[in-house]
């Protein structure tokens, strides 16, 4: 069309051999320029980690704007880039939250929905009218001079400027790092408020359109139902479409590459769908991050899930970014200008003061319901953290300025409130923050132990409440926990995925992993990883566990490991390149080590590029299993050590402590009555007294004590022991059959000795004490390919050792 | 001993000034619902709490308020039955901070919360979580969740009694013998978290804080 048009014009006169098409592209041109300078600018501003650690970014990107729109005037001559409200509320504001409701601590925020609920409705009311009403009371003296509005035009002001802002909040709380609680709580005042503001708004625009005269008490009720109605309405929608994205998530396994895809479509129409609706927007996209998250986080695959949590970070920031930087550039407009020093300083003082007050009233009533308390410091953090951003300025610069003849007053004040609250409070919370020495939050490693007895506190609380007879937070929590494991989960979550989703299982996967990688570079520290297969036990106990050990050499594998998130994928050729200088045993070595611990490489890596499909690998068995193996492995080094109920030198001493202690210690696989394939099913203790006769190292076992009031039902789960999936044969745990036999008893019935022997033992003779019928040679694998095997054969068979000296 | 008539039975100085005679007065309902009316509860009598069935650790919840360590009675072991003044000394356990407290009192506070934790963790009375203890709670503790195998739950278990040795002992050496968690272990364990927040039960409160007596 255009083009041939161009071209047939051009071809008047003569051939253009390259033109330049400016008009054609300038739209698109000048969007992604900007977008790119924002980008820049973020570069600029981190390279000074002085500058950053002071100035909040947010005002340093205003500030930028400024300076931008400022050499865009003088070349200008006109404004020409504003923060339009649709570009905003359209493209800029909907990823901030969605990145806000997906990544929401679901439990801090529902546990502290009662005080969130009550600053972001009541307080945001309050502000509203408080900041309103008193800027009429002053107008009313005639302090302000002439300004042709009515007490309508005032309230709606008030409503626009009263709220807190989520893009703001996030911005400045995002350096200060205050305590958790105290966050969720202001944060999500800020993104909760949005149905007041958008119900306060609405009301007030309308009563000033249809004139001060015709508001009746009709109307006014009319603004209190659509309250109600635009809150309530936007969850539900947002909840619904939660609920569409979690179901489409469950079928989504066979197109991997689009699966982030429908989380953001989907999202983003919950938005669009509620803002079509007149509900609240905002609500209506938090909650759909809020409620699809679990869900869409067990579904979707562990690449998807990465490039989903990267696409909303990356959007999210540069929306902010972009933001920021357009409102430092929008206030370069002199048309908007309007000057008038009363109204501008009474609105500072005004919401600070109320905010101030705002916060304390009702902190001093939810305390009374709360269980940890409010304190003083935490208000103050909290009346100055209710910072007003962009949304404040996107919603004045939507008003009609036929209606509201002030519009240019408002826009101007609005404007310096923003920047008011960004620059100014921003700069100085952190110090006020640190001055107050407000708690801030603890980065600590995971514990296990910490989730654990977290799991135990949630059982215990809930059965008191229960006992007690009251319904608390606990019944609460358990009565949607069991609605949603009933039926939810089933409706929603792959059956791949209703599996253990356990967070526990998460954090003992994740510190497994890092241990394992503190093992290696502990063998790397110490010049080699011989240390692993060493007769003496020494070298093994002094592994310390807890603190990973920087690794010095760059290509160690350890690094490689830490450097790479997700299933590690050992390629020998990319590790051999890295590892040139390092003898080529010790390549297998590692290589081995990290196979036993970690992942399956894999070997058959197809470097097809296919955009429709990508190559997932099936590890969830494998991972399981080499989970399984390594605990027992480990727990067999450290009961050795540790518990030195294994080690030869101290089996004596051990025993006579052990009959001293009154442990009741379970008793086992009945010797020689190996029990036949079928697993044992439904298994209470009513056996007693399973005898076991004593193997060759003297290790004793009393017989299994019933403790007193423990009532101690267990089902035993028919183990599905995946025992050799094709591909793992790890020559160093070649007892198959030590295994299964193993897995096939209640693991509580059984004590601690007869744990499968580690590595060490298996290496050197392998067959455990409990089952003499195990006493076949070392087993080699005919499967393996592993030049493991082969580069042990010779060396370790002079190794084996004699029976009294195996730890078990 | 009160009986259930009676409104204010001699309560332990440690419920005072945090339990309201309010709660005291719904406990005391709860109580005689519990006990149908009898002045003592038993093991069975829990069995009628139904929503208790579906709790993971339901035996060793109940066990606790059985044990005489919890009872603060001198004696070791259980007891067959307990009045309403047992009750609510194990009710006690779970009363949340109030404001005044000083340093001292906080610092007791939270001992006897970690005690009885640590108790209801301790089934073989001997004052000390072996690994086979703590297998016990760590099994019983995921049995809710049906996907979960007895190998991984055994496995969990042996992990943390690994971490916790390594905070409690830290690095040990080879002939150094870590038998079992015992309370001051314990202690160092719960060092940095704030127990006193997570471990109570909001009772029903609403007034501000009445002595009792």
């Amino acid at each position: 069309g255009q083009r041939s048009a161009e071209s047939a014009k051009n071809s008047n006169e003569s051939f253009a051999i390259v033109s330049f098409k400016w008009d054609h592209v300038k739209e698109p041109y000048i969007i992604a320029l900007w977008i790119l300078v924002a980008s820049l600018a973020k570069i600029v501003f981190h390279l000074s980690h002085k500058v950053t650690r002071v100035v909040p970014e947010s005002a340093l990107l205003i500030v930028l704007g400024v300076v931008l729109g400022g050499i865009v005037l003088a070349a200008d001559h006109i404004a020409s880039f504003t923060l339009t409200p649709t570009v905003f509320f359209f493209y800029l504001l909907p990823p901030i939250v969605l990145d806000a409701g997906y990544f929401m601590p679901n439990r801090l925020f529902f546990g502290n929905l009662g005080t969130i609920l009550l600053y972001a409705v009541i307080g945001t009311i309050w502000n509203a009218a408080t900041t309103g009403l008193s800027l009429y009371g002053v107008y009313l003296t005639g302090i302000m001079g002439e300004l042709k509005s009515g007490l309508l035009d005032f309230l709606l002001f008030g409503s626009l400027i009263a709220a807190v802002d989520p893009v703001a909040v996030l911005a400045v709380f995002e350096e200060v790092h205050v305590n958790e609680v105290l966050f969720i709580i202001v944060f999500g005042e800020s993104l909760l408020n949005d149905a007041v503001t958008v119900v306060l708004y609405n009301v007030f625009e309308s009563f000033v359109t249809i004139g001060a005269v015709n508001v009746t008490g009709i109307e006014c009720v009319k603004g209190i139902v659509s309250f109600f109605v635009v809150s309530l309405g936007g969850t539900l929608v947002g909840i619904f479409f939660a609920f569409l994205l979690s179901l489409v998530s469950r079928f989504t396994k066979h197109v991997r590459i689009i699966e982030p895809g429908f989380v953001f479509i989907i999202s983003y129409l919950s938005y669009l769908t509620a803002e079509m609706l007149s509900l609240s927007a905002i609500l209506a996209i938090t909650f759909c991050g809020i409620c699809c998250q679990k869900y869409v986080k067990a579904n979707i695959s562990e690449q998807s899930s990465t490039t989903v949590r990267y696409t909303m970070k990356m959007m999210a920031s540069g929306a902010e970014t972009i933001i920021f930087m357009f409102l430092g550039i929008s206030a370069v407009d002199p048309d908007i200008w309007m000057w008038n020093t009363a109204f501008i300083l009474l609105t500072l003082v005004f919401i600070s003061v109320y905010r101030v007050i705002g916060v304390v009233l009702q902190t001093w009533i939810i305390n009374r319901y709360r269980t940890v308390q409010l304190e003083l410091i935490d208000q103050v953090v909290m009346s100055y953290g209710g910072l007003r951003g962009a949304v404040a300025f996107a919603l004045v610069a939507l008003l009609d300025k036929d209606k509201v003849k002030e519009k240019r007053l408002f826009v101007s004040t609005t404007i310096i409130v923003v920047f008011f609250t960004v620059i100014f409070q921003g700069l100085t919370i952190k110090p006020l923050v640190q001055w107050l020495k407000v708690k801030k939050t603890e980065h600590r490693d995971p514990k296990l132990n910490e989730k654990l007895h977290g799991r135990a506190f949630d059982h215990i609380l809930s059965a008191i409440e229960d006992i007690s007879g009251q319904i608390g937070h606990h019944y609460l929590r358990d009565k949607w926990s069991n609605f949603d494991r009933k039926f939810l989960r089933k409706i929603l979550m792959r059956r791949s995925a209703q599996k253990s989703r356990d967070q526990i299982l998460n954090v003992f996967h994740e510190l497994n992993l890092k241990d394992a990688i503190s093992y290696v570079a502990e063998g790397e520290r110490r010049g080699s990883l011989a240390f692993i297969r060493s007769p003496s036990t020494d070298n093994m106990v002094n592994v310390d566990f807890s603190t990973p050990l920087p690794s010095t050499v760059e290509s160690s594998v350890s690094y490689l490991l830490r450097e790479k998130a997700g299933p590690v994928c050992l390629d020998m050729q990319a590790l051999e390149q890295r590892r040139k200088s390092i003898r080529d045993t010790e390549d297998t070595l590692a290589h081995h080590t990290l196979q036993q611990y970690l992942y399956k490489p894999r070997q058959e890596h197809k470097h097809l590029y296919s955009r429709h499909e990508i190559m997932h690998n099936e590890d969830d068995k494998q991972d399981k299993e080499i989970f399984h193996r390594t605990m027992r492995k480990r727990l067999e080094s450290f009961k050795s050590t540790k518990l030195g109920i294994n080690h030869p030198k101290k089996l004596n001493k051990i025993h006579k402590r052990d009959r001293g202690q009154k442990r009741r210690n379970s008793s086992v696989i009945p010797n020689g009555n190996i029990p036949s394939e079928n697993p044992v099913q439904d298994f209470t203790l009513k056996e007693k007294d399973l005898e076991f006769s004593e193997s060759e190292e003297n290790n004793d076992y009393e017989t299994l004590h019933l403790g007193k009031g423990v009532d101690f039902l267990a089902n035993v789960t028919q183990q599905n022991f995946t025992d050799n999936p094709a591909g793992i044969d790890n020559p160093v745990f070649s007892a198959d059959d030590d295994q299964s036999i193993y897995m096939k008893f209640s693991p509580w019935l059984s004590s601690e000795d007869t744990v499968v022997p580690s590595q060490r033992a298996r290496v050197q003779i392998p067959y455990s004490p409990n089952n003499f019928r195990r006493l076949t040679p070392f087993r080699l694998s005919n499967k393996s390919v592993d030049s493991f095997l082969l580069a042990d054969g010779p060396e370790d068979r002079p190794r084996s050792y004699l029976p009294e000296s195996t730890h078990m | 001993r009160g009986s259930p008539g009676e409104l204010n039975p001699p309560i332990p100085s440690l419920l005072s000034p945090t339990v309201t005679s309010e709660q005291i007065e719904h406990l005391h309902r709860r109580f005689k619902q519990l006990s149908q009316d009898q002045l003592t509860i038993r093991k069975e009598n829990f069995d009628s709490i139904p929503d208790l069935e579906f709790n993971p650790i339901r035996g060793k919840i109940v066990h606790a308020f059985f044990d005489k360590r919890n009872l603060r009675q001198a004696s070791d072991g259980l007891a067959d039955e307990i009045n309403f003044e047992d009750f609510l000394t194990i009710m006690s356990y779970f009363r949340p901070i109030e404001m005044n407290m000083d340093e001292e009192q906080l610092d007791r506070f939270r001992k006897e919360k970690l005690k009885f934790l640590f108790h209801m963790y301790d089934s073989d009375h001997d004052g000390k979580i072996t690994l086979q203890e703590y297998r016990n709670v760590v099994e019983e503790l995921l049995s809710g969740n049906p996907h979960l195998e007895k190998e991984s739950a055994r496995s969990i278990a042996d992990g943390a009694m690994m971490e916790a040795a390594s905070i409690c002992v830290g690095q040990m050496g080879p002939d150094q013998v870590y038998e079992g968690i015992t309370f001051e272990d314990f202690l160092k364990m719960w060092q940095g978290i704030d127990i006193e927040t997570k471990m109570h039960v909001r009772f029903l409160n609403m007034e501000t804080i009445a002595h009792c007596y």
